[in-house]
This record gives structure tokens, sequence and C-alpha cells, in this order.
């Protein structure tokens, strides 16, 4: 049976030196009192997360780096331990239950941390030792993943001379060694190139219809919605839209996003935008630059090149973007995505 | 416990321990067996030494020998699997409580430090050789301490482990590792600091004065040493206070 995932009112608060684990990030907040000794800094990572990973489903948490999608990911694999909230595996609490929830779950941390004293099917055979996996099994279940993963011609060479990629795959690969029921992949495609992107992409489609749950972190909108089934953006510790691709993207106004630049401003020129037929919503941006949200793209680009012009201003930068998560992200937000 | 994993664990570093044994070797005999030899071999032969100081001397490589084997065994691969190639992280989620991640490379290091001590033991005779008189007269007692001792040398292992970053590594050598081998009775026995008689109570705290002694005390009991249950109570007291301390760095290490 498919395994999901709770999450209630999940925070995390770093307090002081002690270092962030890696990847996560947040605000840092010091009360007013505190801010003389600087020492007392608080870093908030989540800001009380809610959301619910149903079983059986692939689910992206989307968001900018130090957004705290690595932390949600370390409190839901045990590592990180939260600093209020509730999370569960099943019906296992992460926190409370933690070798319960180990048995459930195989995880991809976002940095390799593969063995280096081991060779390639060691690591894989090992782990699944640590899992119970007889041996016979471990064998067979190793040699078949090192051929998907087209690692078996370095099999039986230590990993510390392994390429970034190769190193990705590997720890992939040990993920599934005891076909975990939930897999957690925190930005599983960084550091890949584009081929064998798209060979993760398929083994991880292929796992999913095995029954399994997985979770994934991205900043790559386009991984997010070539794979994820459910989204949710996540920003400054703060889940700020949920859905699935299409749904988050069709909460764009209009759906397309028009980022025009102007060489000067000019005061009238955000209602005439705004009066131009099929824009939803148009916001200012830096730099004489204005984002707008509208249902059609290029056609409307020359409209406003021809109201720039009358204007006498011109038109010093144009980009059209087509209904993405991208969009949605920078609507949310004012921010781009990969900033 | 999780007593398949935990095995499975131990296996590993056996693996990952055979795999590099020549440097195991060089790393843990080499430093000592030089010592062995100038001391109890060349300065003795010139007539600087007495005689029997070879016979003194070995329990005090023996014990310096476990010592390293902790350091090798435990401290040093947890300052890299923790702060350099994260590697610890697979074996933190494996199916058991954490804090018997940190027992396995206590019993790992503890089994290397008895190896040493038992491998060290023909190597140092070859090098002294003739003139050594070992004088075993209770083997269940030197089994005790020499387990105690290997004890020591792993729950230091992982206390020095969990608590020195990876920048700090040359410091810990000169500023923990070689005051605790010069300060710890094996070069000499623990009366020959009666003439320093605040040094003599100091260095009371080292927990390798009683390894050193007690071995002494065991291997060659015709030299004074400190007695038999002295160093039990010392070691075990010892190795209960560097697991809690250790463990307490390990969880620390291990959870944000």
């Amino acid at each position: 049976m498919a395994t999901g995932i709770r999450i209630r009112d999940l925070r995390k608060v770093y307090v002081a030196a002690a270092a962030p684990a890696a990847g996560a990030g947040g605000s840092i907040v010091g009360s007013p009192q505190n801010r003389k000794k600087s020492a007392k800094a608080e870093i908030v990572a989540l800001e009380g997360i809610s959301l619910d990973v149903h079983p059986g489903e692939i689910f992206g948490l989307l968001g900018p780096n130090g957004a705290g999608k690595s932390t949600t990911v370390g409190i839901l694999t045990t590592r990180i331990k939260p600093t209020g909230g509730q999370a569960w595996i099943g019906d296992h609490d992460v926190w409370k239950e933690q070798v319960a929830v180990k048995r459930l779950i195989g995880v991809v941390a976002q940095r390799p941390n593969l063995d280096f004293s081991l060779t390639a099917r060691e690591i894989l055979t090992f782990h699944a030792a640590y899992f119970s996996v007889p041996s016979h099994e471990s064998a067979k279940r190793a040699a078949d993943l090192l051929e998907r993963f087209r690692l078996t011609d370095r099999a039986d060479q230590l990993v510390r001379e392994f390429s970034g990629g190769m190193m990705q795959r590997l720890s992939i690969a040990r993920a599934m060694m005891h076909d975990p029921k939930v897999l957690f992949l925190d930005e599983p495609s960084s550091g890949l190139d584009p081929q064998t992107r798209l060979l993760l992409w398929e083994i991880i489609r292929e796992y999913n219809q095995t029954g399994q749950t997985i979770l994934l972190t991205t900043h790559n909108m386009e991984e997010a919605d070539a794979l994820c089934q459910r989204l949710a953006i996540i920003d400054h510790g703060k889940i700020i839209a949920l859905g699935s691709p299409t749904e988050l993207k069709s909460s764009v106004p209009g759906g397309f996003l028009l980022r025009i630049r102007f060489n000067r401003q000019s005061a009238d020129l955000l209602p005439r935008l705004q009066s131009l037929a099929g824009v939803r919503e148009v916001r200012a941006a830096d730099d004489n630059g204005f984002h707008v949200y509208a249902d059609r793209g290029g056609s409307l680009m020359s409209e406003i090149a021809i109201l720039a012009s009358a204007a006498s201003i011109d038109l010093a930068d144009a980009h059209v973007t087509e209904p993405s998560l991208e969009a949605l992200f920078l609507h949310h937000t004012g921010r781009e995505l990969r900033e | 416990m999780n007593l398949r994993a935990f095995t499975a664990m131990l296996a590993r570093d056996g693996r990952v321990a055979r795999r590099n044994l020549i440097a195991i070797l060089l790393q843990t005999f080499l430093q000592p067996l030089f010592f062995t030899f100038i001391f109890g071999r060349v300065m003795v032969s010139g007539g600087y030494m007495p005689q029997q100081y070879k016979s003194l001397l070995l329990p005090g490589i023996m014990a310096i020998c476990m010592f390293a084997s902790g350091i090798w065994a435990v401290t040093m691969p947890l300052i890299l699997e923790f702060q350099y190639s994260r590697e610890i992280e697979d074996r933190l989620l494996a199916p058991m409580k954490i804090e018997y991640v940190a027992l396995e490379k206590v019993v790992s290091g503890a089994l290397q430090a008895l190896a040493s001590g038992f491998v060290v033991i023909p190597l140092a005779l070859l090098l002294l050789r003739p003139g050594v008189n070992i004088n075993v007269q209770q083997p269940v007692v030197f089994a005790i301490i020499a387990l105690l001792a290997a004890l020591f040398a792993a729950t230091a292992g992982l206390v020095l482990g969990c608590s020195v970053s990876q920048a700090n590594t040359g410091l810990m050598f000169s500023m923990v590792v070689t005051p605790l081998v010069f300060f710890g009775c094996t070069y000499y026995p623990w009366s020959a600091l009666s003439s320093f008689p605040i040094l003599q109570k100091i260095v009371l705290i080292n927990p390798l004065v009683y390894a050193s002694e007690g071995l002494r005390g065991t291997l060659v009991p015709q030299f004074p040493h400190i007695s038999h249950l002295g160093v039990i109570a010392g070691l075990s007291i010892s190795d209960a206070v560097l697991f809690a301390v250790g463990l307490r760095q390990f969880r620390k290490k291990a959870v944000s």
C-alpha cells in the first residue's frame, strides 16, 4: 500500500552560531535586544508550513535556494529536529518514531554523500544490508540498478574518482536499493547533463508507477512541470502556492507574462498598458520596467511598441513568457526564481 | 537494536580496514616502533639506558599503539565523514537509532585497538630482544585491562571525532594527542613522577595513565605500577564518561 506524507504547521528556527544544514536557508531575525549580541541571531528556515503529499504521487517542492526546501526534507527524513509542528510518514511521526520512518524512506541528499572507501557495487550492497535485504537479493538488485543507471562498467571501482554526475546517479540507485515506500530527492538533477536528466526522469516515473510516493525538491521549473503531479511553491519558509502544474500556471492572471523595459519612466504609461485589450494586470518593476500579465503574448507586443512610440519612449527590452511556473513565481513574489 | 544493520556496519568497517591495511599499519605502528628501536635498543646498547628499560617500555608502547588506533579508526573517519564526504549520512538513515551508529564506531575502534595492541607486542619484541622479561601472572586481569584500554581508545576517538573541526586536525594532534601520550606514563612508570608530586596528581585525570599502568602491571609486574583495582576503576570511569560525552557530541553532529 502506498504511503503518504502529512505536514502540519512545521517550523524550524536555527539559533545563533549553529550552522544550518546544507542548502538550508531563510531569513535572519534578531530581536532588538539581541541585535547587539550578533551571536543570538536566529535564522527562520520554515515558518509553519502545512501540506499533504498523497500516497503514490510525485510531489515537488519548488523554490529558490534558501527557500526552506532542504530543511523540509531534512525534517521529514529525521535529520533535522523541527522547532515546532509535526510531520508524519504514513502513520509515523518523523521525530518520535524515527526508526519506523527510516524503514519507509529512501533519501538522495543534495550533495553526494557516497562512501569514498567503497566501490560502487559495495555502496549498494552495504546499504541494502543496513536494511536487512538478503545478500543474494541485494547482489541482484545492485546489478540491475547499476545497469539501469549505466554504471556497470565502473561498478567495481572506488567512487572517489567518479564524476559529479556518476556520483549523483549512484546516490539515487542507492536510495532505491531497499525499495522505499517514500523516496526523497533533493535537487536530483543538479549537475546532470541533459541526457542523464531525461534518463533520471524516466526512472523516477517508472519508480512512481510501482506505487511509491516521491517527494522532490527543485529550482528547475521544467523539471517540476515535467515530473510532478502536484507542487508546492515555497519561498522564505512559507508555501505561497499549491496545486498541479496546470492549476498553478492557470492561476497567473492571463497566463502570459510580458517583461518590458523602457528607456525612461512616464507617469501615464501604466494606465495605458492596463487599457490594452487582453491585459489583466500590470506591475511596475525595476529600471523603468513593467510586468504585464495578459491572455496573449506576441500580438500584444506590437501594440505596446506602438503605444511607447506614440509617447516618444523607446522600448529597451522585451521578453514574452508563455504560461509557466516561472511566471507564477514572479507573480507571487515579485522575484525571479533563479535570483 | 537492529543487529543486522549493526553487524553490516561492522562488516563495512572491516572491509575498509582490510583495504587500507598498509596505511593503517604505518599510521599506527611506525612512530612507536621507531621510538622502541631508538630508546629500547640503540640507547640501551650504548649504555645510556638500563637493560631493564626494554621491559618497562613494552607495555607503554602497546598503550600508545592502542590509543593511536582509536584516533585513526574512529576520530579521523568521523571528522571526514561528518565534515567532508558526509558519507555517515547513509548510516544515520539506516533503520536503527543513531546512537547505535556511534556505538558501532566504538566497537569497531575497540576491535582495531585490541588488534593493534596484540600485533605490536611481537613486533616490539623483535626489535628489543633479547632481554625483555614478560611475566603475565593474571591473564584474565590482563584481558580485562586490555579490553578497557581498547574501549578508552575508541571512546576518546568518538569524543575527538565529534568535537574537532576538520581545520583543527593538526592542532588536535599537537594539543591533545601528544600531551596525552607524553603525560600518559607510557615511556615511564607513574611512580617515576614522585619527584613532581603536583604533576603526579594531575596526570591521574589522563585515562592513558591507567591504560599504560594497567598493561605494565599485568605484563611486567616486576616494575612499580598502580594497583589493578585502581586501574580498572580509572579506566571504567573514563570509558563511561567519554562514551557519554561522545554520544552527546555525536547527536549534536548528526541532527541539526
